[in-house]
């Protein structure tokens, strides 16, 4: 329905509101008991994940079939099967999540529909080959809230997420949905809406961290008949998926922050700048704008106030530096995505020379809850200069890979070992890498650091968007630091000399070290070359850059040390400094390496122990893969 | 190389529904690359044409943009994830294996025509990293011995 007053929206919630009961009761408590339709149960529901990664493990069949299941059965009028955003727990997915009674099912393939259909919503009886099963204790756990994954998390930006339905508007009404925009064209001025986002200190989510509200200020006090309000949903980092996460779980929270932002800056037309290569993240993204424009809550005069605001989306096409807000402006309009010098700050001169507010996704999906819940209430949360919560992609080395949201001065030992699971298969830690290839490493005595904006770039790395990449002792960080600036150098937009030819000479020093070419006057150019960089580059790529190679040779001096003094890579991964050899002892000669040796480069008559011709060997580790007696070692 | 006619009439179609308009120029090679998997160069003229525009300077903007590709791809669009968490775990390797069992570099596509070679920047499912994308198809936790079987089993 048109909703056109206030009024039509309390009668809408109130509906929705009874429709969501059921979830929102289970999810106030605690499950012990499991709960089906012949033991009582009335009404149950099956959230099915249908986030990027559940849905690469075929999550819509598990959908489908459940589905299929329940109508066999005659009860699919009982029970509700919902796909919903993101859980989170990405390294055990697909997730099912059986509602009323919490039991949260993990790697669940479409041929379990069958048992979770007959055993758990009929018989009430849990399958219990699917509950996840605590590494620690060895016990299965059936309600998420006592997993550690989820345990010390506080989902603020990710409220929704895993818990609506992305695509029905109604569900994210029941949740106080467009209330803060109700209120605050109703009931605030725009000058009233930026002081509470001032006062929440709320700081961009994107990287840089300048706080939001003052932002806002500056495109509110500019003086121009047409505004932007910009979405910068172009998550360019690569092995970080938070903003994607948001727009596919709670693509509502968006539209909704953009029309506050348009009320408050005096804008009427939004725009997403989104990549082309989430299209699930796209097709959520316009389902929620077509439905917001449906129900009046974007178009023309939003609940007869007078306020006028529409959504458009806008396509990247693949280019990291569109994360910078001049760039993005630019290939908005069709340009090359380059950036240009600051000031005009974009809040002055942005998209088509108008005044435009660019802000990162994760940023506006904090706004509407900032608003009915106020900012004192926000600014609770967190460190004394960075408010709020974060949310982080966890991935790597790492047990529980997936998508975490902490408080701000969480500490990073939380969460790698309390959230995280720690390292995979017991390997010892080594570093993670946070704020992509613009960040740097963090190593163990950074671990009791707690995480905000300022101490990261204390030590020498930065927030970034979220990424957070651990790496173990197998990692070699010269390698690390040598795949970021592959990256930096075919992204560089090729507009500032630094940028295109520094970058370029700093990438060819590393290779030349893990090729074992290396000498000490190489780390001394990285260094100067390096800073050299961070000074003079125009935006925000170029002058951080250089930051995983200065901060692994910050970090990790002694590896690089080795790497040119000594020509040996501790954690065997530079090719070039690596022997491949059979052990005698072990080797029984069956011949599989040989077999499977790509270059011929093993020879041996069988049943004798066979060598690695080391002229011919390309050292791809193909036959240490194959060998089944661990005969074959590297040094 | 000539454009097929259909093809041709189905280019102007786009950019006379995007007002011929420059400021549209990406929405439109989105489109326009659809047709026929890439934007070959004739495509690029016949674009620059309608909007009025020099064809450097769509040049510029495909040449730009990771997304937009001038050569034509593979009936098996092979895409080897390279975001940092595919890479820790392996990434490279699988992508060298790629490489070796195809024989051809990344860009490039088998002279069969069968299947073409690319890295791309996460697809977001990290938890199944290493990841590689061919066609919609994501295949996880991949080690370089399974490459040669995945590639004979689509053959197949």
């Amino acid at each position: 329905m048109k909703i056109l007053t206030i009024g039509d929206l309390r009668t809408v919630r109130s509906e929705a509101v009874k429709k969501l009961m059921l979830r929102e009761q289970s999810d106030s408590t605690v499950s012990e008991g499991s709960s089906g339709l012949d033991t009582g149960t009335a009404r149950m529901q099956v959230l099915v994940c249908g986030g990027t990664g559940c849905k690469a493990s075929s999550s819509r069949l598990i959908g489908e079939r459940l589905k299929e299941r329940l109508t066999e059965k005659g009860i699919a009028d009982r029970v509700d099967v919902i796909t919903t955003g993101c859980f989170g727990f990405c390294e055990k997915g697909p997730v099912v999540k059986i509602i009323p009674d919490n039991t949260f099912y993990t790697q669940v393939t479409p041929d379990d529909a069958d048992d979770i259909v007959n055993d758990h919503i009929i018989g009430g009886r849990r399958v219990e080959r699917l509950l996840y099963v605590d590494p620690k204790t060895g016990q299965s756990v059936s309600d998420s809230k006592h997993i550690d994954f989820y345990r010390k998390q506080m989902r603020v930006a990710l409220r929704n997420c895993g818990f609506i339905d992305p695509e029905n508007i109604e569900e994210y009404i029941a949740r106080d949905g467009y209330s803060a925009l109700a209120d605050s064209l109703l009931h605030r001025t725009p000058e009233e809406v930026i002081d509470e986002v001032k006062r929440s200190g709320l700081r961009g989510r994107g990287g840089g961290g300048f706080p939001t509200g003052v932002k806002w200020g500056f495109a509110r006090k500019s003086v121009s008949d047409v505004k932007y309000v910009v979405c910068n949903a172009d998550e360019g980092d690569p092995g970080a998926f938070m903003d994607r996460s948001i727009m596919e779980g709670d693509p509502h929270s968006i539209v909704e922050a953009m029309a506050v932002c348009g009320y408050s800056i005096g804008s009427s037309e939004g725009l997403v700048y989104i990549r082309a290569e989430y299209p699930l993240a796209i097709h959520r993204l316009k389902t929620a704008i077509g439905q917001a424009r449906e129900y009046g809550l974007l178009g023309e005069n939003i609940l007869g106030t007078g306020f006028s605001f529409d959504i458009e989306i806008r396509y990247g096409a693949g280019a990291f530096v569109c994360g910078e807000e001049t760039a993005l402006i630019h290939s908005m309009e069709g340009k090359r995505g380059e950036p240009t010098m600051k000031p005009p700050f974009p809040a002055e001169s942005g998209y088509l020379g108008k005044p435009t507010n660019v802000n990162n996704v994760e940023t506006l999906a904090n706004i509407p809850v900032i608003l009915t819940r106020g900012a004192e209430w926000f600014s609770s949360i967190g460190t004394e200069k960075s408010k709020g919560t974060k949310v982080f992609a966890l991935a790597g080395k790492i047990n529980n890979v997936g998508l975490i949201e902490v408080p701000m001065g969480t500490t990073l030992r939380e969460v790698i070992y309390d959230i995280g699971g720690g390292i995979k298969g017991g390997k010892k830690f080594k570093a993670v890498q946070t704020g992509g290839p613009s960040g740097g490493c963090l190593t163990e005595k950074h671990l009791d650091i707690p995480i905000d904006f300022d101490n990261l770039v204390a030590e020498g790395s930065m927030m970034g968007s979220g990424g957070m990449i651990v790496m173990d002792e197998d990692d070699c960080m010269v390698s690390v630091a040598r795949f970021y600036l592959d990256f930096t150098v075919e992204e560089s937009c090729g507009k500032c000399t630094p940028c295109r030819i520094g970058n370029k000479r700093l990438l060819e020093t590393l290779n030349k070290i893990t090729d074992g070419r290396g000498t000490e006057e190489d780390l001394k150019t990285l260094s100067t070359l390096g800073k050299v960089i961070k000074d003079t580059a125009l935006c925000g790529l170029g002058q951080t850059s250089p930051n995983p190679v200065l901060s692994t040779l910050n970090h990790f001096h002694d590896e690089y040390l080795e790497h040119v003094r000594d020509r040996k890579c501790r954690a065997r991964q530079c090719k070039a400094l690596l022997t491949y050899f059979i052990n005698p002892a072990s080797c029984i000669g069956c011949h599989l390496c040989a077999k499977n040796c790509p270059a011929d480069a093993i020879i041996g008559d069988v049943r004798k122990p066979h060598v690695i011709n080391p002229d011919k060997c390309i050292k791809c580790g193909m036959c240490m893969a194959r060998c089944r007696f661990k005969a074959i070692s590297v040094s | 190389m000539k454009l097929p006619c259909d093809v041709a009439g189905k280019v102007d179609a786009i950019c006379d529904a995007h007002g011929n308009n420059p400021g549209e120029l990406i929405n439109i090679l989105h489109e326009a690359q659809h047709l026929m998997g890439y934007l070959p160069e004739e495509m690029q003229k016949l674009i620059a044409g309608k909007l009025n525009i020099p064809v450097s300077k769509v040049y510029g903007v495909v040449t730009f943009y990771a997304f937009f590709t001038m050569t034509a791809k593979g009936k098996y669009p092979i895409s080897v994830c390279m975001g940092t968490a595919c890479y820790v775990r392996g990434g490279e390797k699988l992508l060298d294996e790629f490489k070796r069992v195809l024989g051809i570099d990344v860009g490039e596509t088998t002279p069969d025509g069968r299947f073409s070679l690319d890295c791309l920047r996460c697809v977001g499912a990290c938890g199944l990293a290493p990841v590689v994308m061919i066609g919609d198809k994501v295949y996880g936790r991949l080690q370089p011995v399974d490459v040669r079987r995945i590639l004979e089993d689509l053959d197949a």
